[in-house]
């Protein structure tokens, strides 16, 4: 009605006022929205790590590996909680992250496997040539080498997750897809619009942070695209 | 594994009053197929055009890219929830519209960054010799950087559906059709043999699609380039090819 009105009382999508009053509640969703991506990551990582260097090693782990992650893959997210659930998980953030590190998983396990097929067999004779150990030549030579690819996944894999850790709202771990969902349920549109800008931000600033780490650890990769 | 739930969800899953009705496992899962297989020809209609004639003049790489990492950046969840808030012709009225829109910006990014990567994968020399021998721009579009870039083309319009089945699941969250419908009502009534089983339903329909198009994939992929295909949504720097 009058010029007074707030942006809140008009529901307004675009709301300083939401922000400034709700800023303590953000906050927190956003520290959630980071632990789980970043468990979820990091808890991939764990896993595609030692099964990529095998898979690289071996055919028939790769098919293997690859054939259990690509389905895994294609399980929906709404599915896949639930299912976690059945498989004797207990209702919890615990749930969110092991769900997106399957889905983390997937990316990661391929990069990884491309990265390491990557590496020259000269490079690898070579390594072993001047005596390094298998596993010397492995960390030292070979996961350098493949660490392009490998981070690649990773900047891939946290810009995924990010978005997905939404889904997890509906189970009441879901960082800031809980205000989407709670905006959602309230018609509150400032909440939903806000929250969603969060997501696309942070999703944005980790790409961009991955995209320097990756340039500071593999200085050599810039010196010859330039 | 938690057999007691598991058992529960399998009472569910074979009850007959859960297969009829104007909510049951037929009708839902009859949505789900719908709504996806309309979505992704309505995205490949709207995305290879664009994508065929990008690759072909070789510009708009830097667009194909940005639109992939968007497509990852934004959560399909807020966008149903953005839709189903906006007024008309979306809004809690127009729930299937919101759900279609939705699933099509979803599904754009892979088609059009595969079908693109298709098409500039082709060998150069190939279009030379094709030139070379008289073929008009349209015949060397249609008869031979098309053909050869099939295979990447289906694997954008896999993976697309792939995304699509699992956003329209998540569309139950604004009472959309589909089969996450089961997985909202088990969540909103406690009702765990129902989440269960209206999950086990979803995995079952989005890995059994994937497996067709894995199959149709292969169909489609001389034995020579099976390895670009492989590496379909793997971003390997350019300094490691």
């Amino acid at each position: 009605m009058s010029v007074a009105e707030s942006c809140l009382q008009r529901n307004a999508w675009i709301c300083p006022e939401y922000v400034t009053t709700r800023w303590d509640i953000l906050v927190d969703a956003l520290g959630q929205h980071l632990l789980l991506t970043f468990g979820a990551v990091v808890l991939g990582l764990l896993i595609a790590l030692p099964v990529g260097v095998l898979a690289s090693r071996s055919t028939a782990v790769e098919t293997v590996a690859s054939g259990v992650a690509t389905v895994l893959y294609t399980i929906p997210s709404l599915a896949m909680f639930p299912l976690l659930l059945a498989l004797g998980l207990s209702f919890g953030p615990g749930v969110v992250v092991v769900g997106l590190a399957i889905y983390s998983l997937g990316i990661l396990l391929r990069n990884i496997v491309v990265g390491l097929q990557g590496v020259p067999d000269d490079t690898m004779d070579a390594a072993i040539g001047m005596g390094l150990s298998p596993r010397r030549a492995l960390w030292s030579v070979e996961l350098p080498l493949a660490l392009p690819a490998i981070l690649a996944g990773v900047r891939i894999a946290t810009v995924s997750t990010v978005a997905l850790v939404t889904v997890g709202g509906l189970f009441g771990f879901g960082g800031l897809g809980n205000r989407i969902i709670v905006g959602l349920n309230s018609r509150f549109n400032a909440e939903v619009l806000t929250a969603t800008v969060m997501v696309v931000l942070v999703a944005l600033v980790l790409d961009g942070l991955l995209l320097l780490a990756e340039r500071r650890l593999t200085p050599w990769v810039r010196g010859r695209t330039a | 594994m938690n057999d007691s739930i598991l058992l529960a969800a399998l009472g569910w899953l074979t009850d007959p009053a859960n297969w009829q009705g104007g909510s049951g496992i037929p009708t839902r899962l009859w949505e789900h197929v719908w709504v996806s297989g309309l979505s992704v020809l309505i995205a490949a209609a709207l995305a290879l055009p664009v994508a065929l004639v990008l690759g072909h003049v070789g510009r708009g790489g830097a667009l194909a890219s940005t639109v992939a990492n968007l497509g990852r950046a934004v959560p399909t969840l807020a966008v149903l929830v953005i839709l189903v808030l906006s007024p008309e012709p979306f809004g809690l009225g127009n729930v299937v519209t919101c759900t279609v829109v939705a699933l099509v910006l979803f599904a754009v990014p892979p088609i059009l960054t595969n079908a693109y990567a298709g098409m500039r994968a082709v060998d150069q020399d190939l279009v030379e010799a094709a030139r070379g021998m008289g073929l008009t721009p349209a015949q060397v579009l249609f008869r031979v950087e098309l053909p050869l870039a099939v295979p990447l083309v289906v694997a954008g319009l896999r993976i697309a559906t792939a995304q699509v089945i699992a956003t329209a699941t998540i569309a139950a969250i604004i009472a959309g059709p589909g089969l996450g419908r089961f997985i909202t009502a088990g969540l909103g009534n406690q009702d765990t043999p129902q989440l269960i089983g209206g999950a086990v339903l979803v995995a079952l329909f989005a890995v059994l699609v994937e497996v067709a198009f894995q199959l149709l994939q292969r169909r489609v992929t001389p034995a020579r380039s099976s390895r670009q295909v492989v590496e379909d949504e793997v971003q390997v720097p350019a300094a490691l090819r």
